[in-house]
């Protein structure tokens, strides 16, 4: 039998990165074939080149559908091959029927008189052929999140998707419906749809795949039958690899507790009554540099956020700054107790792009460096100059626009504008997302340098050799609740991936 | 690290460039205008006329600029002014208060409406182009409501003094004097601060030939409108004004903290800043200058009237984006408003002159705003 999907060494980077590296992976008809691996090992990104994405040309490589090479440059151009992909963000337009999606931009039309019988029957008729009891009527804003996955299926296969994927599905659905899903998934197999299943959670994996391809770091690492693995198996090889040296090596000497957070949840601002962090404890000390791992979703930077005062929706615990009770209900609370938070994606949470290093570096403490109302170009030219020096920012001036940066610098920037502030407790969400080696590097000698100077460092990454190179102690968290607590001498990759996926 | 340096001087030039750009622009006007009117334009009476027309848009423009700026719009100013405007009248003649109580009332009404419209839109959620979109309508009503639709004529001297009045040639002079003082001393305390800090090359020289150029501005700027009547009080508010614009954009916290959550609001907020307190104060302060407008606006006219304003919001944000200014928020400049400011004017005034139709002004000023924006964005990518 041949494949249905071949890709054949593909390769793609991005400034800095090289975010797939020769990976290959077949399909087969009626397959179920899973795709695993940490966050970043570049799962998104093949299934981003796979459906046209990432146009042709972008990235090296061969994609052939049933035995032909394919160059796709739209999305458009996928599906009519037969691809689909189920993303973990929706792409369903809230706002219309369930009828309207599934039709969305092939509306069966006579000039351009939309035949709306035609949309609802034949939309029943699908709904029906996947025993979904959904009314093709219903706006899709006002499904579940779980339900709307379902009927993007459904509109997948209404465009005879030959080759599915699936993108975390499970993520966000109840067990009844992910029960659906996977009747839905058995009858497809009997329709012979290839499908692709990217998931994190591993009982799934192993309850549904044929085959399952592991990834690490962009490279295919194994593709092998199910009954040939296990979990533990899988673990080990989607962590295996050597921490290497890039890690600074010490011991820091912890002073006093800094910071207390207790009994913090945090609530899922959308959805009523869903907790993301779940009654979660813990402290730091000064000198400490406290990891938190687990999976995308598993709350980790809801904790961050909701301890300092930014989180949107609802929220509970206290918070103690050196040993006292710290009211915070905003960031600004937060500065004034001594916390800094380098947020997570730059671009969106940390930078004003548009604007200088100095604008940027100068902000959150702009009344401690400048002045209180009037401000003082050179008071904090001084500063950003210093500030570039010591994290060695590489640009040559402190008026240089932050958008010309490379990755690292404008990390750099972020990590500089909390330094400034002169916070007791720094929190890092993604410290080195998207950054290239030399400047993770750099990063990572600062942070360890920060911590033998005292400050107490909460660092939340989804790379777990990070995490377990400059952790003094790591807590795991699993949706939304602590599952493990490793200190730097007890902890492996697999006890912590093991945590992670709360397979214990 | 010099594809880096490549693309920082290239943006500096950028911005530089338009304002070089605008200047240019308005240089080409007034030629046009001069040539055309058979050398009436550039004269001192028409040029301190000129003057006097840019006072009343250019006073709304810059706190208009701070608001837009903050990636928000007021569209309620033309009608704020107008009930403003009538309340001042109101309080002047019908009540019999004095001058004092007539201007405080205006820019009492200005600044309480502003902040009104500034809660609703920061702490009510309320987009700015609704609330204010609410406000044009129902500000004009109110006035029309509480003068029964009515001219309220002014006969106090010292009022219309506000609108009319020119300032007497000698304390123009000395104005002039305590202007060119401040730039020069601005120049040493830069070039202090440079060498002190260690920052810039702290070199006295470069900063006072940066200097000279203001400095001869003042100087001709006084000497034309003392040629004619001396200079313009509202026009010498409005120049007040821009310069506190300026501080603001430049050199505070507050101006700092604007565009910042014009840039990034989300980014503004994690650093810590109360971004529903500063949109309400920017929209705060634009209530004022507005107030302060619109008693220049009653006062020249010499009475109140419902209708005064009409469509005024819109020059006010033309006037912006004619200078540069994004209405995504996060980038414009005092200077890029004024100036904006004064190309409407100058081309009102032009045109005027040359008796073009109402319409042919209108198709004219029209195509001007479109094409300003469009060769802006064709810059900004090449």
């Amino acid at each position: 039998m041949n494949p249905i999907l071949e890709m054949k060494n593909i390769t793609k980077e991005f400034p800095g990165v090289k975010a797939l590296d020769d990976v290959n992976l077949d399909l087969f008809e009626g397959e179920f074939h899973s795709l695993v691996g940490e966050n970043g090992a570049g799962k998104s990104t093949l299934m981003k080149v796979l459906s046209g994405v990432y146009p042709y040309g972008t990235y090296e490589g061969e994609i052939l559908v049933n035995g032909k090479e394919r160059r796709f440059t739209t999305i458009r151009e996928a599906e009519e091959a037969g691809i689909a992909i189920i993303f973990q963000e929706l792409s369903l337009v809230k706002e219309l029927t369930v009828g309207e999606n599934i039709f969305l931009g092939r509306e069966p039309a006579k000039f351009g008189i939309i035949n709306w019988s035609e949309i609802y029957q034949k939309s029943a008729k699908l709904l029906k052929e996947l025993n979904l009891n959904i009314n093709p009527k219903t706006k899709v804003g006002n499904l579940g999140i779980g339900q709307q996955q379902l009927v993007e299926i459904a509109k997948a296969l209404s465009q005879n998707a030959k080759i599915l994927v699936l993108d975390e599905p499970t993520a966000a659905l109840t067990e009844s419906e992910v029960e659906i899903l996977f009747d839905i998934v058995r009858d497809l197999k009997k329709r012979d749809v290839g499908m692709i299943y990217i998931s994190h959670k591993l009982d799934e994996v192993f309850a549904m795949s044929d085959r399952v391809t592991v990834l690490r770091d962009g490279n295919t690492v194994a593709t092998e039958n199910a009954l040939a693995l296990d979990k533990d198996k899988v673990i080990s090889l989607m962590v295996g690899r050597d921490v290497g040296d890039i890690f600074p090596v010490s011991t820091h000497d912890f002073g006093k507790v800094v910071l207390e957070a207790k009994h913090i949840s945090a609530f899922d601002p959308d959805v009523a009554n869903k907790k993301l962090v779940d009654d979660v404890s813990f402290e730091v000390r000064e000198g400490e540099v406290l990891g938190i791992a687990g999976l995308m979703g598993a709350g980790r930077s809801e904790l961050l956020s909701a301890i300092f005062g930014a989180w949107r929706g609802n929220h509970s615990g206290d918070v103690l700054v050196d040993g006292e009770m710290a009211l915070i209900n905003s960031p600004r609370d937060a500065i004034k107790h001594g916390i800094g938070f380098v947020t997570e994606d730059r671009k969106r949470y940390g930078l004003i792009l548009d604007q200088t290093i100095m604008d940027n570096s100068t902000l959150a403490g702009l009344k401690q460096i400048s002045g209180n109302f009037i401000t003082h170009r050179s008071r904090e030219l001084v500063a950003t100059k210093e500030i570039m020096e010591s994290l060695r920012v590489k640009a040559n001036s402190p008026i240089t626009v932050t958008s010309t940066l490379s990755g690292g610098n404008q990390q750099k920037v972020v990590l500089g504008k909390w330094l400034l502030t002169k916070p007791k407790v720094l929190f890092l969400d993604e410290p080195t997302r998207g950054i290239d080696v030399g400047a993770k590097q750099e990063i990572y000698a600062e942070i360890n340098e920060l911590a033998k100077q005292g400050l107490a460092i909460v660092m939340v990454s989804s790379e777990l050799p990070e995490v377990l190179g400059l952790s003094d102690r790591i807590l795991v968290l699993h949706e939304g609740r602590l599952t493990g607590e490793f200190t730097k001498a007890n902890a492996t990759p697999e006890k912590v991936m093991a945590a992670a996926t709360a397979t214990l | 690290m010099s594809e880096t340096s490549k693309s920082n001087k290239l943006n500096l030039r950028a911005n530089s460039l338009r304002a070089y750009t605008m200047l240019a622009a308005l240089v080409v006007i007034w030629l046009f205008f001069h040539w055309q009117t058979g050398s009436i334009f550039l004269t001192p009476r028409n040029l301190s006329n000129l003057m006097l027309q840019t006072s009343v848009t250019g006073i709304i423009a810059v706190g208009m600029l701070m608001v837009i700026i903050s990636g928000n719009i007021d569209l309620s100013v033309g009608s704020l002014l107008a009930l403003a405007g009538g309340i001042s009248a109101i309080v002047l003649t019908k009540l019999g208060y004095g001058l004092v109580p007539a201007v405080l009332a205006a820019i009492a009404v200005g600044v309480l409406i502003g902040v009104f419209q500034g809660i609703l839109t920061a702490y009510g959620n309320i987009p700015a182009f609704i609330v204010t979109l609410g406000g044009l309508l129902a500000w004009r009503g109110a006035i029309k409501g509480i003068s029964q639709s009515e001219t309220i004529p002014i006969t106090d001297d010292s009022f219309k003094a506000i609108g009319q009045q020119y300032v007497d040639p000698n304390i123009g002079w000395v104005l002039a004097a305590i202007g060119i003082l401040a730039i020069f001393f601005f120049a040493f305390r830069n070039a202090k601060a440079q060498k002190d800090y260690g920052v810039g090359d702290g070199n006295l020289g470069k900063e006072l030939i940066k200097a000279v150029a203001p400095a001869i501005g003042i100087v001709v700027f006084i000497f034309v409108m003392n040629s004619y009547a001396g200079i313009p009080i509202p026009v010498l508010i409005f120049l007040a004004i821009a310069l506190f614009g300026y501080f603001i954009t430049n050199n505070t916290t507050f101006g700092r903290y604007i565009y910042a959550i014009g840039g990034n609001s989300e980014a503004a907020r994690l650093s810590g800043i109360n971004n529903k307190m500063v949109v309400l104060k920017v929209f705060g302060l634009l209530g004022a200058f507005t107030g302060i407008a619109a008693v220049i606006y009653t006062a020249r006219v010499a009475s109140g009237t419902p209708d005064a304003g009409t469509l005024l919001e819109l020059d006010a944000i033309a006037a912006c984006v004619i200078g540069g200014t994004s209405l995504m928020g996060g980038r414009g400049t005092v200077f890029g408003a004024c100036l904006g400011a004064l190309i409407m004017a100058s081309l009102d005034n032009g045109m005027s002159l040359l008796n073009y139709a109402d319409y042919t002004q209108e198709l004219i000023k029209g195509s001007i705003l479109v094409a300003a924006v469009g060769i802006d964005m064709v810059g900004q990518k090449s």
